[in-house]
């Protein structure tokens, strides 16, 4: 093709000819889709796994029926009536009726609440004394950071059971116990994750960029560090949760956690067990809000971490 | 290594030193006697006053302290306030039997079952036969195991009259606690392993053993599997604890005369005694138990280095 003849030679092909149409910078710099920030990137990624969508489905579900259960019938979780004992579901009592002929519908929403109020508080605690240790410990480091992993270690040495079985044979056995009993043992594997990651963290570049650039030690902790290691707080949190409130049930079920009138589903699922060879359905019903709520919570936590941390999709 | 363990002894020691200490104290604020309280006050200040004085009662709190912590060292626990005449020394022997038959063969049948599980769901990769291993991972994990064991007796004990429910009498008794107890470990070394053989399985030192014409055993049972489970170590810690939890509430549902159902009972009739001898049993077999784990890391993949061996 060297030897082509060209179609214009140099002088017809003058510059008049052109017009500068130039790189337009807004053009070219144009973003067409809307930012993408981690969260709904995360998003994004959890809406394709079915799994865990589904989880998500069925707990908004229970949340629902948690808070507006109760009220769905006229009876109240407490009120007995003896001439309707034990009877079977159906119209009236729509899950039947325990040996006291209290209305079980009402009392396994209500013993709904009671799980989601101690998931909520394990998060809750998670968040505010696990991360803020462990922040605080790693960052501090030395001595403070010394010292402060004892405490730790002594509370990892001993079985979180005895501990809470203690306690609640210090005081009385009741919510307020667990939550206690919680306070003391529930943030502790949190505060260990979250000061390994931000002694991992704390020696890279972009801290000491922030230093240079003059933040302190609670501007890092809070702008810098916390949002790095936010996947790893929702994940073990998520994880977290169902643990929690198999904790609660397995206490109630051994008879050392919430006590009659009051409806837990460990409470709940205990006196159905009692009564299991000719009420089954006493048993039933709290066995599989609570195998809902917890299988719930393991898929969706899966489904987080895989969302949150692709690096250990498996 | 040695000063390692040197540390971690006495860790150890200081951690049941100061459950020892918190246990006995706790015990002493709390609300209740172990003894009746009614006919107590029918008898005379004397006779109430001796009847302390058997217990150790009636000395001052720093002197019950010592004396507890010295009995403590000798291994006396004690006389139980509720089993007469038995100390808790040989109360928790006579009830270790079935706790630890159970506890053995859920570790074996749960190890078994999960490891057997775990292959065959990470050779047969996003098959039916992986994604049902999985789902029973996931409900292992999930259900609760105080439900698991009700819905078990219900079907297999009540309806198919299969195997016998709640009594202690012969070997088939303790077929369906072990199959409560090792539902989770089932889960977890099922899950574990799958995840751990899917790693292996893409490894270059598997094509290497196919490719000098290993059969597939050899390359499953010498390449794969060992190096998969080499990492199992690491959730040996959740599946002590997970047993050590079941088997209080699995004792009692299928009235098993072991430790678990003990420590329920002692904590229901306040027997003070007791529940501090069962809490540092418990104790000290988890924190003997994680101390082996951790020994274990070194021993069996030199690549793990405790930390602070290094030193």
């Amino acid at each position: 093709m060297k030897n082509a003849e060209p179609l214009l030679n140099d002088e017809e092909l003058s510059d008049d000819l052109f017009e500068i149409v130039g790189r337009r910078a807004e053009d070219s710099e144009k973003i067409n889709r809307p930012p993408l920030s981690a969260f709904k990137d995360s998003w994004m990624r959890l809406k394709k796994n079915k799994g865990a969508v589904i989880s998500l489905i069925v707990l908004t579900v229970i949340l629902l029926l948690a808070i507006f259960g109760p009220y769905m019938n006229g009876y109240k979780y407490y009120e007995t009536d003896y001439s309707a004992a034990y009877q079977p579901p159906g119209a009236e009592h729509w899950l039947g009726t325990d040996k006291f002929g209290r209305d079980q519908w009402t009392r396994v929403w209500e013993g709904t609440r009671i799980s989601l109020y101690i998931a909520v508080l394990a998060a809750f605690l998670d968040l505010l004394i696990g991360v803020t240790y462990g922040a605080i410990s790693a960052m501090l480091g030395g001595k403070v950071d010394n010292a402060m992993q004892r405490v730790i270690e002594i509370l990892v040495g001993i079985p979180n059971l005895i501990i809470i079985i203690l306690l609640i044979m210090l005081m009385k056995p009741g919510i307020f116990t667990i939550t206690i009993a919680m306070v003391i043992t529930g943030w502790v594997n949190m505060a260990r994750l979250v000061r390994a990651q931000i002694f991992k963290l704390k020696e890279q570049e972009f801290v000491l960029a922030a230093r240079s650039l003059g933040s302190g030690n609670k501007r890092l902790i809070l702008h810098h560090l916390i949002p790095n290691v936010m996947g790893l707080i929702v994940i073990n949190m998520m994880f977290t949760i169902p643990s929690a409130i198999f904790t609660e049930a397995f206490l109630s079920f051994i008879g050392l956690g919430l006590q009659e009138p009051l409806a837990s589903l460990g409470v709940l699922i205990n006196d159905g067990f009692k009564g299991m060879r000719n009420h089954f359905y006493l048993l039933l019903y709290p066995a599989i809000v609570i195998v809902g709520i917890m299988v719930s919570f393991n898929i969706l936590a899966d489904g987080l971490r895989d969302a949150l941390d692709p690096k250990m999709r498996k | 290594m040695k000063k390692y363990l040197f540390f971690r002894v006495i860790n150890i020691l200081i951690t049941l030193y100061i459950i020892a200490t918190a246990t006995f104290f706790l015990m002493k604020q709390l609300p209740g006697s172990p003894f009746d309280e009614e006919r107590l006050s029918s008898l005379s200040e004397e006779q109430r006053m001796e009847f302390y004085a058997k217990y150790g009662l009636d000395k001052p709190l720093h002197e019950q302290y010592i004396l507890y912590l010295t009995n403590l060292v000798r291994g006396e626990m004690g006389d139980s306030f509720y089993f007469k005449g038995q100390d808790v020394s040989g109360l928790i022997a006579s009830r270790i039997g079935p706790s630890a038959l159970l506890g053995f063969q859920a570790v074996l049948l749960g190890f078994t079952v999960g490891i057997v599980l775990g292959i065959i769901a990470a050779f047969k990769h996003n098959t039916m036969w992986d994604f049902s291993t999985m789902l029973v991972a996931v409900l292992g994990v999930s259900v609760p195991n105080f439900v698991f064991a009700a819905l078990l007796q219900y079907y297999v004990g009540l309806k198919m009259g299969l195997l016998p429910v709640a009594f202690w009498e012969s070997y088939s008794s303790s077929i369906m606690p072990t199959l409560a107890l090792s539902l989770i470990v089932i889960a977890l070394i099922a899950r574990f392993t799958r995840n751990e053989m899917l790693e292996v399985l893409q490894q270059d030192y598997m094509l290497t053993a196919r490719a000098k014409g290993l059969s597939q055993f050899k390359v499953i049972y010498k390449h794969a599997i060992r190096n998969a489970l080499i990492p199992v170590i690491t959730i040996l810690g959740p599946i002590v604890v997970s047993l050590l939890t079941g088997s209080l509430v699995i004792e009692n549902i299928f009235g098993v005369p072991g430790i678990g159902s003990l420590f329920v009972d002692s904590i229901k009739v306040n027997d003070y005694t007791t529940i501090m001898g069962l809490t540092l049993f418990y104790s000290a077999f988890f924190v003997l138990t994680m101390l082996v784990i951790d020994l274990m890391y070194g021993v069996i993949d030199p690549r793990i280095r405790i930390s602070g061996a290094k030193e």
